[in-house]
């Protein structure tokens, strides 16, 4: 019985180290290591969450805005402009797997700035974008 | 004057007899409403989906990195080339960048053409599952009212399972169709 119980420590000890990785990061830790990016950058000034907040909601380039998937509440569930599959919100507050894995966020700018901007996102405009999310209340 | 009568008679019953094993066989490989689908190069000129739709075993990645903006498709739905196609565009994926990283990608494509349909001859590859012989005859308008395909609820016929409740698992029973009201 209590061999059983041993293992089963030791499996969730393991089980907790592997989901690790998913949250290898806090929203607060991405958002400096896109700081660091972008202070390379001449003129940079620091990050505006107002800014960020016009950005998300404007149509640039292209059909689709952020919020054409992600809702003009990033706090609340969106949905995929073309398929109606469901998203989770966008927000931190609302949804805490959020910005929490570096490669997953590089991988959503990389596609979803495609998509809106048919280019990359500079470092501002990523980290106006991520300091508006992270003061959107739930 | 008995004999070739009864000769013919034995011969009907024999036929019947072998009809009547055949035909429950043949359908029993596919759903209803195949047979006017059937050519010398396979049901459906050749474009059927596999069978199984799923295999048994599933890979992880496949089911996270497919499933974010519509259903994980199961494998069987198209040949293998046009996974391979699918999984070269995925920049420009039916208009938006679904791009994974390579190792992401090789694993994938892997998983996708191993469990691609086995049942596909001909020599097309759609991209789009829509596209095939076998889904469109699946889904005329014999079969499904127009008007369905308008309902904001099924907004597109990528959106399986908006009727397939059970279509992320791979299972299109017809039993288990519900079409939104």
């Amino acid at each position: 019985m209590f061999r059983i119980f041993h293992i089963g420590v030791v499996f969730m000890a393991v089980a907790g180290l592997a989901a690790q990785p998913a949250w290898a990061e806090t929203p607060s830790e991405i958002l400096a290591s896109i700081q660091k990016e972008a202070a390379g950058t001449p003129g940079f000034q620091g990050f505006s969450a107002e800014r960020g907040m016009s950005f998300f909601k404007a149509k640039h380039t292209n059909e689709w805005s952020c919020a054409s998937c992600h809702t003009d509440n990033p706090a609340m569930p969106g949905k995929h402009a073309k398929t109606g599959k469901a998203i989770d919100p966008l927000a931190p507050s609302a949804y805490a797997a959020r910005f929490t894995s570096p490669k997953k966020v590089e991988k959503w700018f990389k596609r979803n700035c495609n998509d809106v901007l048919d280019r990359a996102c500079t470092p501002q405009e990523k980290g106006d974008v991520l300091a508006y999310l992270l003061t959107v209340k739930k | 004057m008995m004999m070739p009568k009864q000769k013919t008679f034995r011969l009907f019953a024999v036929a019947m007899l072998a009809m009547s094993v055949a035909i429950p066989v043949a359908q029993a490989d596919d759903d209803r409403n195949e047979g006017y689908g059937e050519k010398r190069s396979g049901k459906y000129g050749g474009e059927n989906r596999g069978k199984p739709l799923q295999p048994a075993q599933t890979n992880a990645k496949f089911q996270q990195e497919c499933s974010t903006c519509h259903i994980a498709y199961s494998p069987g739905l198209l040949p293998a080339e046009s996974w391979r196609k699918v999984m070269a565009g995925l920049d420009k994926h039916f208009g938006s960048d679904a791009s994974l990283d390579a190792a992401e990608n090789k694993e994938i494509s892997a998983f996708l053409v191993n469990n691609a349909s086995n049942r596909w001859s001909a020599a097309t590859a759609p991209l789009r599952i829509s596209e095939s012989v076998w889904f469109k005859r699946k889904h005329d308008a014999s079969e499904i009212n127009p008007a369905v395909w308008k309902n904001p609820q099924v907004k597109s016929p990528a959106n399986c399972a908006a009727c397939h409740p059970r279509a992320e698992q791979g299972d299109y029973n017809e039993d288990a169709i519900r079409i939104p009201k």
